[in-house]
């Protein structure tokens, strides 16, 4: 035994060596990290003397605050990309670009999410708090380069959801939407982390670099552990991404949850969930493509298909746009499946496109049903272009992206995940997606057609109040943002293009 | 008989299988938590084994990530819990279906 004062001798002079941190690259993060920390201190001191719009526009600041973080880190890059933190967070092309669509997402919905939560009386600056801490979770798992920071930033990312969606104290459909996401993202997230013991058991580490040269073809004298650790991961992503068979709590929580949380669940949560499987399957595990390809394969159809499908006989809108986001969330793995360089920068093409309508389509709905955010069936929506031309005209536009009609973003977005499948030989997905893309129109023809028949329609209750001008703001955004790039593309072809493949740095 | 680390690994996956299985079967709210919370130390299990085989301190380090994280679900969960049951009590898992699903 050494004395007590020799001990403590020892611990003031042989200085803990701790990693290198690189402040600048991680400045995204911790503008999303530190405001709404920093923020929520001074609103509880100082509210009665500030507007009370004031958490909206602290979250719009942060979120645009990390985009401009984000750009300047990109523009500074040096070559692929670099990590930091004993390797444990990436900065490359590949993170500070999602990083970006998360930090819009933020910006989008913090935007028109404050008149619609004043309009619910459940106005609350824990609302943008909890959205931008849950925001920085998913900042976490776009870099995340070891898995135990992926799986860190998944569960900031989702605890921080499951208390938005039950969010709306008094209607019982947004807890019960609470409850099952609860239960089942921890379900999910159980299931990941099983796959992540097993992967290190297999590979000796949680860094992902030293995991992609362990799993190397021949390194590994058995490769069990790590295909069953694979599985596993494959399915707690498929929770997070929505991807069927994990899909069952997807309707249920997008009905019920209110619309800005449900705008941010299906941009920014499906943005992290796709950046940690790209990142673990497409990087980590390149070299096994053959084995995982399959197994995304089957993903892919069975989301693409069912979500068509089954979306189509819904007669709610938000439970419609809920199996749209499946069959969507299909289609950016047909980009993943194909494990090269055209299927990434297609999925991260998707992914972009996606956000955008995706936020902008849940906009609409939140102001088009009035107080209570109940009327959202297709009957509500019957005369809607009559009542609200602008509004209507808007969410054609989104829809007809979403059915991937040419000069909207999302015509492009199915031509390259379609593109990568062939280019790739697997065209019986390529079929699939087609055919899936070709159904799946017609769903979103069911909410145009409702929109602009049924002028008499006196029972319909949507689009009867006046439209908030931050609402407007959004859907202005998210609509001119679908079209300009559906027309003049290049721009952010390139921008995806630039999202280099993601660098992963083994430690030591 | 030696306890080798195997049979360490083989608890981990019954325990593991145990809370999935309960997780499905079981209807109230508070037994279903309990069971994520089995999952989750199985996997706190498996990550003690591979360390002490590995010798390698991350698996044990691992751990103290998943504790923090399982404590900080579990407050959430039962947050939520509180307040569905203060609006219906003795609510079941079958109960909480305005929502089709």
């Amino acid at each position: 035994m050494m004395p007590l004062a020799q001990i403590a001798q020892i611990s003031f002079s042989d200085k803990l060596e701790t990693p290198s941190v690189d402040w600048a690259g991680l400045s995204p993060l911790l503008v999303m990290a530190a405001t709404p920390l920093f923020f929520l201190t001074i609103w509880s001191l100082a509210s009665p003397w500030l507007p009370k719009r004031t958490p909206s526009i602290v979250a719009a600041l942060a979120g645009i605050g990390t985009i401009v973080a984000a750009a300047i880190q990109w523009a500074q890059l040096d070559g692929d990309g670099t990590t930091t933190l004993a390797n444990a967070f990436g900065i490359d092309g590949f993170s500070l670009l999602l990083t970006m669509l998360i930090a819009v997402a933020v910006t989008l919905t913090s935007i028109f999410a404050w008149d619609y939560l004043e309009r619910e009386d459940i106005n609350s600056a824990e609302f943008f708090v909890l959205l931008m801490l849950s925001a920085s979770g998913g900042i976490v798992m776009t870099g995340a380069n070891d898995l135990i920071v992926l799986f860190l930033g998944l569960e900031v990312l989702s605890i921080a959801v499951y208390i938005l969606a039950a969010a709306h104290l008094r209607r019982f459909e947004s807890q019960e939407a609470g409850i099952k996401y609860f239960v089942l993202g921890a379900f999910a997230s159980a299931f990941l982390l099983y796959g992540i013991a097993l992967v290190y058991g297999a590979t000796g580490s949680t860094n992902l670099g030293i995991i992609r040269d362990a799993s190397a073809p021949g390194v590994l004298e058995d490769v069990g552990l790590l295909y069953g650790g694979m599985a596993l991961l494959l399915v707690g992503f498929g929770f997070k991404i929505a991807a069927v068979p994990f899909h069952a709590w997807t309707p249920d929580v997008y009905h019920g949850a209110p619309s800005p949380v449900v705008s941010f669940m299906a941009s920014a949560v499906k943005v992290g969930g796709f950046a940690a499987l790209l990142r673990v399957f497409w990087a980590t595990f390149g070299s096994l493509a053959d084995d995982w390809a399959p197994m995304i394969f089957v993903l892919a159809c069975l989301s693409m298909v069912l979500g068509t499908v089954v979306g189509i006989v819904q007669d709610n809108v938000k439970r419609m746009l809920a199996y749209s986001s499946i069959s969507h969330a299909g289609f950016i793995l047909v980009g993943a499946e194909s494990a090269t360089d055209t299927g990434l920068s297609a999925a991260l093409y998707y992914l972009t496109a996606y956000t955008f309508i995706a936020i902008g389509s849940f906009a609409i709905i939140s102001v088009a049903s009035p107080r209570g955010d109940d009327a959202t069936t297709i009957g509500d929506y019957r005369g809607l272009a009559s009542r609200k031309p602008a509004l209507a005209f808007g969410f054609t536009v989104l829809l007809l992206a979403q059915a991937g009609i040419p000069f909207t973003t999302g015509f492009l977005a199915k031509f390259k995940v379609i593109g990568a499948a062939v280019e790739t030989e697997s065209y019986v997905l390529g079929v699939i997606a087609m055919l899936a893309a070709v159904v799946g129109a017609f769903l979103y023809l069911r909410i145009m057609l409702a929109m602009y028949t049924g002028d008499d329609a006196d029972d319909a209750v949507t689009g009867r109040e006046p439209i908030p001008w931050s609402a407007a703001l959004t859907i202005g955004i998210t609509v001119a943002f679908t079209l300009f790039f559906g027309i003049f593309a290049d721009p952010l072809i390139d921008l995806v293009n630039d999202a280099s493949p993601p660098v992963l740095q083994a430690a030591g | 008989m030696e306890l080798t680390s195997t049979w360490y690994l083989v608890l981990a996956a019954i325990l593991f299988a145990i809370g999935t299985v309960g997780l499905l079967v079981r209807r109230n709210p508070l037994v279903m938590f309990m069971c994520v919370e089995l999952m989750l130390n199985a996997v706190n299990l498996t990550f003690v084994t591979f360390g002490a085989e590995l010798n390698d301190i991350g698996g044990e380090i691992s751990v103290f990530f998943v504790l923090v994280v399982a404590a900080a679900e579990v407050v959430v969960g039962l947050a939520i819990i509180v307040a569905i049951m203060r609006r219906r009590s003795g609510t079941t898992a079958d109960d909480i279906s305005v929502l089709r699903g």
